[in-house]
């Protein structure tokens, strides 16, 4: 089986966010880039199914300026993945054209059985990759996924939905998966790992050379924004009970949230 | 005169708010609203979408669609999308609104902005607003060769005045659309135990961290929130413990909630959950620690027990709320 697992490379979770002097972007001025976490789940599973189906070879891609990007993708070929791709292209490529230049290159590299991805990059909160991806490939998808059985009929998917529900889905392969929490425990890069990253293949690929049109730009973002300061808290004082009657007199007469 | 697309979502026919907030705005853009609802109960849904501004509702009834399948809803609603040909869709960003329209922008070559908070319909220009690194930024996401612009909103963000019966939609009806080799087949629906709105829809929250101690303590959430009317969350760490499932998790690697009243408990304040909940028009903290982050972005604070202060709430709610 060929597999690949799509990644991000986003701020670590623990960055502060500054916006750049001409507001169109983040400031990512001393940024620490990691593998988005949704990602990880992407990973550990594709290798959890090369384990189940050996023979299989996990290939990892992934989009953006290639320096940085190579990082994440050393990352990921650590934890044990086979071979890494990387799309050199601007920052600030949308979904649409991510999409567009991840699948010409899977389609060029001869398709796959699966693909997996997050199921969302938490930078842009756009969770729309996995599907675009999918339907330019004409592969079906399931986002979401918790729980995974591959079987040589096709695979079967659950799906997070609102208020504890799930989704199940049969699916045809080949097909795409976004990978949410719960799916599996990523395991971490062993130093044996790391030092075996260093050797397995990391291929560039220019975007310029994937023909992808400027009209496949189909959103942009500007006016970034820093969110507005909350007044100071007002703190309750006195036992208990007077904290709870003030907080409901509060909600009720001032803050109007009942 | 441009043509704004609202897809509606309902439960057994009647429409979710956040169908309401959309048809509202697209109504208030001065533009022609057209309307979409599928499965049964789509006719009964139509009907409300002409009191809340459609001028015309699309329904397939066929319970083939009373529940999700990428591919059978990509073919229905393109199917409509290419009949009336709109230049503006909005629809909410929920579970399968988000699942599905990245696809159908990708089939129809077109833009989409999702999971935004603010609209701004203005003639032909869409903007709108969307928290990045859920709500560390915002930024604004403009439209480029985008025949059709695709804009998925939260819930909760737009307001809502009630249903004007003197205004109705004419409703076109539409068979089943079908899907030559079909690839997805949905087996089953599992319901959760929960009949409660899910924590992105849910106008109060009340969610617990490690200050609970252990998981049994969340009922004490769940007694607070039950009188409240509000969905329980929780923070990454208990979420990391075993004690609730994902599902509950509110935070950057979790669920990104926008309720009018937030109730933190026993929740030191992490990065990424500040984050999660900057959304919340009203927090209130409480906390044994006073130097604890989250009173930070807190517009009340307890500093005390909550095993002692929760109780209390719990009671003092259940009085004030029956008047």
């Amino acid at each position: 089986m060929k597999i690949f697992v799509c990644i991000k490379q986003v701020p670590d979770t623990e960055t502060k966010m500054k916006i750049s002097p001409d507001a169109n972007s983040i400031d990512t001025t001393g940024v620490k880039w990691v593998i988005n976490p949704y990602d990880e789940y992407a990973i550990e599973e594709a290798l959890k199914c090369r384990e189940a189906n050996p023979g299989s070879q996990v290939y990892i891609l992934s989009a953006g300026p290639s320096k940085r990007v190579s990082e994440s993708l050393r990352t990921a070929l650590a934890m044990g993945a086979d071979e890494g791709l990387v799309i050199n292209a601007p920052e600030g490529l949308d979904c649409f054209s991510t999409a567009r230049a991840l699948a010409a290159v899977i389609t060029s590299e001869g398709g796959a059985s699966l693909v997996f991805t997050g199921k969302l990059a938490i930078d842009d909160n756009a969770s729309s990759v996995s599907q675009m991806l999918a339907e330019f490939l004409k592969a079906p998808h399931v986002t979401v996924v918790s729980k995974l059985s591959i079987s040589p009929e096709g695979v079967s998917a659950e799906r997070d939905i609102e208020g504890g529900s799930k989704e199940i889905f049969a699916l045809k392969t080949p097909a795409v998966i976004g990978a949410n929490k719960g799916l599996n425990t990523p395991r971490y890069a062993s130093l044996p790992g790391i030092m075996k990253a260093k050797k397995k293949v990391l291929k560039e690929i220019e975007f310029a050379s994937l023909n992808i049109s400027a009209s496949d730009q189909k959103v942009r973002l500007s006016q970034f924004s820093l969110p507005p300061e909350k007044p100071a808290v007002k703190m309750l004082s006195g036992d208990s009970t007077a904290q709870a009657s003030e907080l409901i007199k509060l909600l009720r007469d001032e803050a109007k949230a009942l | 005169m441009s043509k704004v697309f609202v897809f509606a979502e309902h439960k057994s026919g009647s429409l979710k708010r956040g169908a309401m907030e959309l048809l509202q705005a697209a109504k208030k853009s001065g533009h022609a609203v057209i309307g979409m609802a599928v499965g049964s109960g789509a006719e009964v849904a139509a009907k409300e979408m002409g009191h809340h501004g459609a001028k015309e509702v699309h329904v397939i009834k066929d319970p083939g669609l009373n529940n999700y399948n990428p591919e059978l809803y990509a073919a229905a609603v393109t199917f409509v999308l290419e009949k009336t040909q709109p230049q503006i869709l909005l629809a909410s960003a929920s579970s399968l609104a988000k699942d599905l329209f990245p696809k159908i922008a990708a089939r129809m070559n077109t833009g989409i902005a999702s999971d935004c908070t603010e609209l701004n319909i203005s003639g032909d220009v869409v903007t709108a607003k969307k928290p990045l690194y859920s709500g560390k930024a915002f930024a604004s996401v403009c439209f480029e060769n985008s025949p059709l612009k695709i804009v998925l909103m939260r819930a909760n963000q737009l307001p809502v005045s009630s249903a004007d019966t003197t205004q109705t939609a004419q409703i076109v009806e539409h068979p089943m659309i079908a899907v030559a080799d079909l690839k997805t087949i949905l087996k089953e629906v599992v319901h959760g135990a929960s009949e409660k709105l899910d924590l992105t829809e849910a106008n109060i929250v009340v969610s617990g961290g490690r200050g609970l101690k252990e998981a049994g303590n969340f009922k004490l959430l769940n007694d607070l929130a039950d009188v409240l009317g509000a969905t329980v969350g929780a923070s990454r760490a208990v979420v990391d413990a075993g004690w609730v499932p994902h599902g509950m998790q509110v935070g950057q690697t979790g669920k990104t909630v926008a309720p009018t009243l937030y109730i933190a408990v026993g929740i030191s304040g992490a990065i990424q959950h500040l984050a999660g909940m900057s959304g919340s028009k009203v927090v209130v903290a409480i906390n044994n620690d006073p130097a604890a982050p989250i009173f930070q972005k807190a517009t009340y604070g307890i500093v005390g027990d909550l095993f002692d202060v929760v109780p209390k709430l719990t009671e003092e709610f259940k009085k004030a709320l029956k008047h």
